[in-house]
């Protein structure tokens, strides 16, 4: 039977929650609802009698000090609305298994518990304002049911699965049979990819199954192959003529650039999970960005849940497992304000996205224990229907520790968490395009995480890795087990059980257990001898473990087996080398450089305040404060910063090793304006933030690793493909420019949707730099706050007239030129190397980097973070006074150095263009003249209330 | 006196384990972290230690209710052990999600796990914001009892939770706290989660059982403070709390 039990607060305890929906009820234009309250409900399955049940919402469910429960169903007034929420069947509910484990802790015998969510709503409200509220506010459809009754779920009977082997035949199939081929089973393979599979199995003489061409969909995937960035381009201009070949994109760009430097600090590049450097003579660090777009475009919650779950695992799967001591998240999302009848069919609204997406983050990431250090956040329009969700992770393994290598005969485990239907082809879905219908033909791509899980099987890893029991391991990721075994034995062949597999329910099939892309999931190499001993760890913290298979075949084929019987054979050199290498179109237009010339005016304060209130620029303290950042106890530079720890900081510091004071500077560079005008100079632009980000906290660019992450629209469109060639060659001249090689990227294609009046929406081109740099000493590090009246002011580097993609025209809502501004590495190099010099030196006592809003922003963060003011001159160049205060110039900082010091320092950067442009002042005033007019005058108080109002959610 | 030991309790989804230990070493404890199990399969392995600690995290995923789970089998597998602990004179700090566990347990406000008393006076609940929230704040200590802590010092700490909202069944609870000098620190100034009179950390009659919110292990190294680059010092008041409670056991 199953026992229902509510539990809810008692009356005088305030429901924040149920207050935080009402507050979003109105934000929808809804004012009839006069109050809302919730509950919490359980449904206990099993034998259980009623006093029991009533025991366990006694003592465990509820809490007796504020809530009060009730077993059955609660009698609904008249007055009130009722939406219940309840999962979708086999949707992964954490509550209800750590439920479950405590009802055993207190000695009770259970079959399983659900959980859902009630809310009751007093006031008038039409059926329409109800269904509205439950879409929009309440439940997700992907994966949850929504009921305007009380609900009480049947119970659970799931049917054991029946072993049918089912074969494709492709042998005889034509082109149009090969694409619909593709497109029933949602392979997203083109038509030379068919055709290769179909020519495949004709010289094998029979017929594929269906768990081959999943499997060969899958590792040929966008996702999983980069085929994009691996193919030959041809390159031409917009009249068709031919500019130029280049072979493999990604080998003679990033992956070239790194080569050529060839760092002796970088351990492992581009060949495992995470890119891998040294640390000290003991540790190595290894830093992985990912994107998980798609998903949370569907789900924001759970998507970017698991979108922080899947990067976490990839340093826990590079080298033998590195345990994650950092992570980053980096979003873009459509605008904030945007009304309702305005978001297209099929797309939440950017505001819901933006509170699923940062919960998300939030939940997993904090469930984990890894601080969450740094991240920016980007509005535009075109991300309407592709919100980008970037996800990473530092980790930090032993120097011996950084290379695993299976052998034939080892057995194959996977550990952590069960397979379900999860996930069923998420990785062809982030390959291809979305459009309105994907809300519900791909519900199945949505994962749903459980942080607790992962966190528990971490725990355990580390422990066997420590005692040496394991010769390989990596993660489960996009492609489930195929994609891990698939390429755990890519030289050795794999033979994998599929029944041995744990599921969450019964009734998978032998190709979805293959497939599936479960959360949670690692999988090893464990030579014979030590699974025993293994198994035991992982035994005694409640991490499921299970023996699947073992590498090492004859012919090194990948065997598939469920039963005992075959269901599926591969040779490991057809799946891994057979993928046809396309090439690929691209038109690179030429750019007409055009300049609109912005009208000087008498006084920019009106200017300055709306471009600190801007979404890309204003405070984003509302998401910092709900991730914990200080987790693990190495936080040395925190994402806010100042007198009251909330002004902008520009890199995070952490020490990753307490008992040390090495640390490492993590930062961030991109630009999603400029990516449209001047693709090449947008990339340039993210490599130069990102380490303008790290140099200006004391980051050390002798030593400092960059990660790309491409998100760009459909490259089989050849000017979309254009901007990544363009984009791709910035990557290796600012790469070679700076000296910091790329360790580790990720490409997200397809970020296109499709709306139900036929309109396609493309993002604009996004590159995300990622920098990480390791440094002797963190007491040494420094922040952007400003100090100390009377110190004084450095601006360092050089300001050009070139106003295009900047906030200025932003917030005056002037279309911009495509006059982006040069960025000039060699030059930047030399700034960045003489601030390291100074904040090395002791020198420095505040700097700040220059980036959206340029100088006038930048000048007014240092001020009002440090609780002071400042006051310029900028009378000495001769750019229009706009581009003086607003231009958004690579390569430039404001520094602060006491008078003491000045000489000193500006010994440091004779050589560079620089110049001394005011000081510190208490007056807590921007003022800002030029030629003896007062051009800027602002209030700190005025600034930060305006910098800081926009996400005051 | 030989080195004090410490035990760091640990459970699935415990994530400030690793620091706790760093904070207790380097206040002088030879520190421990031992998974929950393996004190429930051995609870006399709780014997070898002077003081418990419970430290941060989201043990079981905070599923059902804040450390609730946790609690749960503490009553239910190591009620026995715990209490002898307690008798023996030894100490136990809960920080965070270990105050919530402690709450829940009840070896706070009261001394004594206990599956009938627990959290049946006072509990942890949500945030008046409705959010987690890892912000500093400034704390007085209240309670001239509290081993861990100097009656009327200051302290500046962080705090990183979603439920820290400490309430009492009613004001005769709050009362029983008050007057028995079980306040052990109050926030001063900003209450950041609307916490009842200010708690930001209570303990038991004795005064060597302390839960509270803030995290002292979080402010050990003087790079910790967010405005150190400010005004460079030496100090960490975090580390306090564990050297005062290595000074009682001495």
């Amino acid at each position: 039977m199953i026992h229902r039990i509510e539990v809810r607060l008692r009356e005088g305890f305030g429901d924040p929650h149920a207050e935080g929906v009402l507050a979003q009820i109105r934000e929808l234009g809804i004012e009839t609802v006069s109050a809302v309250r919730s509950a919490r409900l359980f449904f206990i399955e099993g034998d259980l009698p009623l006093d029991d049940a009533r025991r366990v919402a006694a003592e465990l469910l509820a809490d007796p000090v504020i809530e009060e429960f009730q077993s059955g169903r609660r009698e609904t007034a008249s007055d009130f609305t009722v939406i219940e929420v309840h999962r979708k069947t086999g949707v992964m509910d954490p509550v209800a298994a750590s439920t479950e484990q405590a009802i055993r802790d207190m000695g009770l015998e259970i079959s399983s518990v659900r959980t859902a969510r009630r809310y009751e709503l007093s006031g008038d409200i039409t059926d329409e304002q109800r269904a509205t509220i439950a879409r929009r506010l309440l439940a997700n459809d992907v994966i949850e049911d929504v009921h305007f009754a009380a609900y009480t779920p049947p119970e659970t009977h799931t049917s054991k699965y029946e072993l049918k082997i089912v074969e494709l035949p492709i042998r005889e199939l034509d082109a149009a049979a090969l694409e619909k081929l593709s497109k029933d089973r949602d392979l997203f393979l083109n038509l030379t990819e068919m055709k290769a599979i179909r020519e495949h199995y004709k010289g094998l003489g029979r017929e594929a199954t269906d768990v081959e061409i999943e499997t060969i969909a899958q590792t040929w995937s966008e996702h999983c192959g980069h085929k994009t960035f691996r193919s030959d381009v041809r390159v031409t201009d917009e009249s068709g003529k031919e500019i130029e070949r280049i072979p493999n994109l990604l080998k003679t760009t990033v992956f070239g650039a790194t080569k050529e430097l060839d760092k002796p600090w970088c351990i492992s590049v581009f060949e495992d999970n995470a890119g891998v450097i040294e640390f000290d003579d003991e540790w190595a660090v290894c830093f992985k960005v990912e994107t998980h777009n798609h998903p949370s475009a569907l789900d924001p919650y759970g998507g970017a849940g698991t979108g922080i779950g899947g990067v976490v695992r990839d340093p826990m799967g590079t080298g033998l497992g590195a345990f994650p001591v950092a992570n980053t998240d980096i979003f873009c999302f459509g605008p904030p304000d945007m009304a309702i009848e305005d978001v297209p069919k099929g797309v939440l609204h950017p505001r819901r996205i933006m509170r699923g997406v940062v919960a998300g983050v939030r939940d997993y990431g904090n469930r984990m224990g890894i601080p969450t250090v740094n991240g920016a956040i980007y509005f535009d329009e075109k991300y309407i229907g592709n919100p980008l969700v970037y996800c990473g992770t530092v980790g930090l393994l032993p120097r011996g520790k950084c290379f695993g290598n299976p052998a034939a005969g080892d057995a194959i485990i996977c550990v952590g968490g069960r397979t379900g239907r999860d996930g069923i082809h998420g990785a062809t879905f982030s390959s291809g395009e979305l459009t309105h219908e994907h809300e519900t033909e791909f519900s199945g791509a949505v994962q749903i995480g459980n942080a607790i899980t992962e966190k528990k099987t971490l725990d355990t890893l580390i422990q066997a890795r420590d005692a040496g029991l394991y010769s390989a391991i990596t993660d489960c990721g996009a492609g489930g087990l195929a994609s891990a075994v698939g390429e755990m034995g890519e030289h050795l062949g794999a033979e994998v059980h599929l029944d041995r597999v744990p599921l969450k329910y019964a009734g998978l099939s032998y190709w979805e257990i293959w497939e599936s892309e479960a959360q949670e999931r690692m999988v090893l190499a464990v030579p014979p001898g030590n699974v025993e001993e293994i198994l035991k760890i992982f035994a005694a913290e409640a991490v499921e473990a299970v023996v699947i298979g073992h590498y090492g075949t004859p012919g090194k084929h990948l065997r598939l087996l469920y039963d005992g019987q075959l269901v599926g054979e591969l040779q490991m050199e057809f799946l891994h080398n057979g993928l046809p290498r396309p090439t690929k179109e691209a038109v690179i237009k030429s750019a007409k450089r055009t300049s609109p010339s912005p009208q000087p005016k008498d006084n920019y304060n009106d200017i300055l305040l709306k471009i600190l209130a801007s979404p890309n620029v204003a405070s984003k303290e509302w998401i910092v404060r709900q991730y914990d950042h200080e987790v693990q106890g190495g936080s040395v530079i925190k994402p806010l910063v100042g007198v009251e720890h909330d002004g902008p900081g520009d890199a995070a510091v952490v020490r990753p090793v307490l008992s040390s004071r090495k640390g490492l500077v993590i930062s961030c560079g991109m630009n999603p304006k400029l990516g449209e005008l001047d693709p090449y100079n947008s990339a340039l632009h993210a490599i130069d933030e990102a380490l303008r980000n790290n140099i200006a906290v004391g980051g050390n660019l002798e030593q400092m690793a960059i990660l790309d992450n491409f998100s760009w629209g459909n490259c089989n469109k050849p000017d979309r493909m254009g901007a990544l060639v363009q984009a791709a060659k910035a990557c290796y001249d600012g790469a070679m420019a700076y000296g910091t090689p790329f360790i580790s990227g990720k490409d997200s294609l397809n970020n296109e949707f499709q709306t139900d009046t036929g309109e396609t929406i493309a993002i604009p081109p996004t590159l995300l730099i990622s920098a990480v740099s390791v440094i002797e000493d963190v007491s040494r590090c420094v922040t952007a706050d400003a100090k100390e009246a009377g110190n004084c002011l450095f601006l360092l580097g050089t300001t050009t007239a070139d106003m295009g993609g900047s906030h200025y025209l932003l917030v005056e809502g002037v279309e911009s030129g495509t006059d982006v501004p040069p960025v000039h590495p060699a030059e930047s190099k030399k700034v960045m190397q003489a601030v390291q010099k100074a904040i090395a030196a002791g020198l420095v006592r505040a700097c700040h980097d220059l980036s959206e809003g340029g100088l006038a922003v930048v000048a007014t963060e240092m001020a009002f973070a440090g609780g002071l003011g400042v006051d310029l001159d900028i009378s000495s160049t001769d750019v229009p006074s706009v581009a003086k205060l607003f231009a958004e110039n690579a390569g430039r900082f404001l520094v602060e150095v006491t008078p003491e010091n000045s000489e000193a320092f500006m010994e440091i950067i004779k050589d560079i263009p620089s110049g001394e442009i005011g000081k510190v002042t208490d007056t807590g005033m921007v003022v800002i003249r030029e030629n003896t007019e007062t051009i800027v005058d602002v209030s700190i108080a005025d600034a930060k209330q305006a910098w800081q109002g926009t996400f005051d959610w | 006196m030989a080195t004090p030991k410490a035990i760091v309790l640990r459970a699935a989804g415990t994530n400030c384990d690793k620091e706790s230990q760093y904070a207790l070493e380097l206040a002088g404890f030879e520190a421990e972290r031992v998974h929950v199990f393996r004190v429930m399969e051995t609870p006399a392995l709780l014997d070898e230690y002077q003081l418990l600690m419970i430290p941060g995290g989201f043990s079981y995923g905070d599923d059902v209710a804040a450390g609730k789970i946790l609690a749960n089998q503490m009553i239910h597998h190591l009620a026995g052990a715990l209490n002898k602990f307690v008798a023996d004179g030894k100490l136990i700090l809960g920080v965070c999600n270990g105050f919530q566990v402690l709450l829940k347990s009840g070896l706070l406000p009261w001394g004594r796990a206990d599956a009938d008393e627990a959290n049946r006076d006072a509990t942890l609940t949500w945030n008046d914001c409705g959010m987690f929230v890892d912000r500093w704040i400034n704390l007085r200590a209240d309670s001239d009892k509290c081993v861990f802590l100097t009656g009327g010092e200051t302290l500046t700490l962080p705090i990183a939770h979603g439920e820290g909202k400490f309430v009492t069944r009613d004001d005769v609870v709050l009362g029983r706290i008050c007057d028995g000098d079980q306040v052990a620190v109050r926030y001063d100034g900003d209450n950041p989660n609307g916490s009842i009179d200010d708690i930001a950390g209570i303990c038991d009659p004795t005064g060597r059982i302390f839960g509270l919110m803030p995290h002292p292990e979080r402010f050990v190294d003087p790079t910790h403070h967010p405005a150190w680059t400010r005004k460079k010092t030496d100090h960490a008041d975090g580390l306090s709390v564990f050297l005062n409670a290595a000074e009682h056991l001495k």
